[in-house]
């Protein structure tokens, strides 16, 4: 029996993360995100686990990838500023392989910004914001219940691919309150990481068997290998051969790939010969939906479609879409259109793309969108 | 076959170092200290970053873990946290420890958290050319310090002390069995332990301060510094230019994994609710 509760946002992710097992958060404190270090730090240890404050959030990522590296899940929870001091401790756990969780709850940027004001602008910097090129799994909630689902769904997939997890909220969902089902504890799945390792003679940190994923048992477990940020080989050891720099950026920027279906998740609404679509995520995929719904009352057809996972980017999925409609209208809480981009990359020109940012810190209203999605259908966008 | 041959990755050897550097002297006196205490290499951890002492770990035969520039301590602090019964020695060079990663030594010294910190001091960043550190003398050339360091020299183990580490020590390698015996008090010891090394760089330090003979060099840092208890004879002002070798801190403070446990009420492993 699942039971119903009224949760925050950041409550529903602080709560979710003690249910799928993790034992240590570290954060810095950042409006909007700081519910959830508080309620960590107040629950944690009864659960065999440890919470810790630290310096900055350089320090906070660092604290969790030293807990992961030895064995524990982590995760912390921060926003845009500290998620920009967070890139280079993010681009190492993608390197060396290390699962970490990071909750960004996105505020209005750049710089300080607006701390209590929401925005979508963070897409690329989950992605691209450290240097270099490594793999991230971001996923999008847009409810709390979503939130508290899919705060599970990323320690799952941070635990099973070996990868960072961004959980990619933003103010609005962060501060929100709704009534959620909490499913019973012990029908949640939970996936732990592997530890099925060869003898420490034959063991090999980064060589990896036909999953393309390495298994790295805790550190002081009784395995004596070495983690580095610097390129190297199964061996773990720094290495700059030309043909190991190649193997080592090739294998951790394609280890996601063939995983495409198990980590893309996506959520459509599908009408029967319609030209439109509307293509939302995150706080703003709600009164999207509205406003599609509405459409469809007023007797258009417009198709809905809304990312549940963003990195990687569901280009299939939307390129399908794109294949029957003509028009895709990507509203987003930001000035470039970030997510259309991955739109137009995705589709290739197979339909239009509308674009709809808003970038006043407040959310769009369903109205402002069915607005758009009646222009689009008159022709006069 | 030495008896310490266990504690290294011999098949990555020959290592990198330059003929004449120091470190490696620092990093031999910790392996001794290590095998004296008798400590399990499989449950203590080699934290460490960037630049030729941070790089210098991997060379042992520990778990160990090679983070970006500076956050060797941010790592060594989340390893702590998860599994707080494993040793963890942090080894460090200026920049590490006394620049890009200054803000989290003052913070785990301010902590308290059971662990090593041994900070290699040689007054230059060797593996990127000779650029000056936060610890260069003033006066002393460096590569981007062309016309002559201006910057006051830091001195990491007052800051540390400042910060409250409850274990500080300064050693350098020409007092080498001085060195393996403070490095061994600083692991023995309950909370955060710091270790400065006086150690030495010809290539890009002594070239460029015209002395990179390496017993010169050695026999400079023996000049350096003089004991606590010389240091009784001399005035103040005589003071105030000379560094103090040995343990200048060693203080029982609560340590603060164990005093987090405590007021938590913490159970290892206990169940969901």
């Amino acid at each position: 029996m699942s039971k119903k509760v009224l949760m925050q946002g950041n409550q529903a992710v602080a709560e979710a993360a003690l249910v799928a097992g993790m034992k240590v958060c570290a954060g810095y404190p950042i409006t909007p995100a700081s519910e959830v270090v508080e309620i960590l730090s107040r629950k944690l240890p009864a659960y065999g686990g440890r919470f810790i404050q630290m310096e900055d959030e350089i320090a906070s990522i660092g604290v969790i990838i030293g807990a992961s590296a030895a064995g524990k899940k982590a995760i912390t929870a921060t926003s845009g500023p500290g998620f920009s001091l967070m890139q280079e401790l993010l681009g190492y756990a993608a390197m060396v392989e290390i699962p970490i969780v990071i909750y960004n709850a996105q505020r209005v940027g750049p710089s300080t910004g607006g701390a209590t004001k929401p925005q979508q602008a963070d897409i690329m910097q989950t992605k691209w914001g450290s240097h270099g090129e490594s793999p991230r799994i971001a996923l999008c909630p847009s409810s709390v219940e979503e939130a508290y689902k899919l705060t599970i769904t990323a320690f799952n997939l941070s635990e099973k691919y070996m990868v960072p997890v961004v959980i990619l909220a933003d103010e609005i969902l962060a501060h929100i309150r709704e009534s959620i089902n909490i499913p019973e504890s012990d029908s949640v799945e939970i996936i732990n990481r592997r530890t099925d390792v060869l003898p420490q003679e034959e063991y090999l940190p980064y060589k990896v068997d036909n999953t393309g994923i390495p298994i790295l048992p805790p550190l002081g477990g009784g395995y004596r290998y070495n983690i580095s940020g610097m390129i190297h080989g199964d061996n773990g050891i720094p290495n700059l051969a030309p043909e190991i720099i190649d193997y080592c950026i090739q294998r951790i920027n394609s280890k996601l790939k063939k995983y495409y279906n198990d980590i893309v998740m996506i959520e459509k609404m599908e009408e029967e010969n319609s030209k439109i679509a509307v293509l939302a995520y995150g706080s703003t995929a709600r009164p999207a939906k509205g406003a599609v719904r509405m459409a469809i009352e007023k007797g258009i057809k417009v198709d809905f479609i809304r990312p549940i996972t963003i990195w990687p980017f569901p280009e299939r999925e939307v390129r399908e879409i794109a294949c029957r409609v003509d028009k895709i209208l990507v509203p987003e809480m930001n000035f470039e259109g970030q997510v259309a981009g991955l739109v137009k990359q995705s589709i290739e020109g197979e339909a239009e793309v509308v674009q709809l940012n808003k970038i006043s810190g407040l959310p769009f209203y369903v109205e402002e969108i069915y607005h758009q999605i009646i222009k689009i259908n008159k022709g006069e966008k | 076959m030495s008896k310490l041959d266990k504690y290294l990755r011999l098949d990555q050897f020959p290592h990198f170092a330059c003929s004449g550097c120091g470190h490696g002297i620092a990093l031999a006196s910790m392996i001794r200290a290590i095998d004296k205490l008798g400590l399990d290499q499989n449950t203590t951890i080699m934290v460490c970053a960037i630049g030729c002492a941070g790089r210098l770990p991997v060379y042992l035969n520990f778990p160990s873990i090679r983070t970006p520039h500076g956050r060797a301590l941010t790592i060594a602090t989340g390893i702590k946290l998860a599994t707080p019964k494993l040793k963890v020695i942090v080894f460090m060079g200026d920049g590490d420890a006394a620049a890009i990663g200054g803000n989290h030594l003052i913070h785990s010294a301010r902590r308290n958290i059971d662990m090593t910190a041994i900070i290699a001091i040689n007054e230059i960043y060797g593996m990127t050319g000779g650029q000056y550190a936060p610890t260069t003398k003033s006066g002393h050339f460096a590569s981007t310090a062309p016309f002559g360091m201006i910057e006051p020299q830091m001195d990491a183990c007052k800051l540390v002390e400042a910060a409250g580490a409850t274990f500080v020590a300064r050693g350098d390698i020409y007092h080498v069995i001085e060195l393996d015996r403070l490095i061994s008090k600083a692991i023995s010891h309950k909370g955060f332990s710091v270790v400065e090394v006086l150690t030495n760089c010809p290539t890009q330090f002594g070239r460029r301060n015209k002395n990179s003979k390496p017993s010169e060099m050695i026999k400079n840092i023996k000049e350096m510094t003089i004991t606590k208890k010389q240091a009784e004879q001399l005035s103040k002002e005589e003071l105030e230019h000379i560094l103090l070798r040995g343990i200048l801190v060693d203080k029982e403070c609560p340590e603060y994994i164990e005093e987090y446990d405590r007021i938590t009420n913490f159970k290892e492993e206990a169940s969901l609710k």
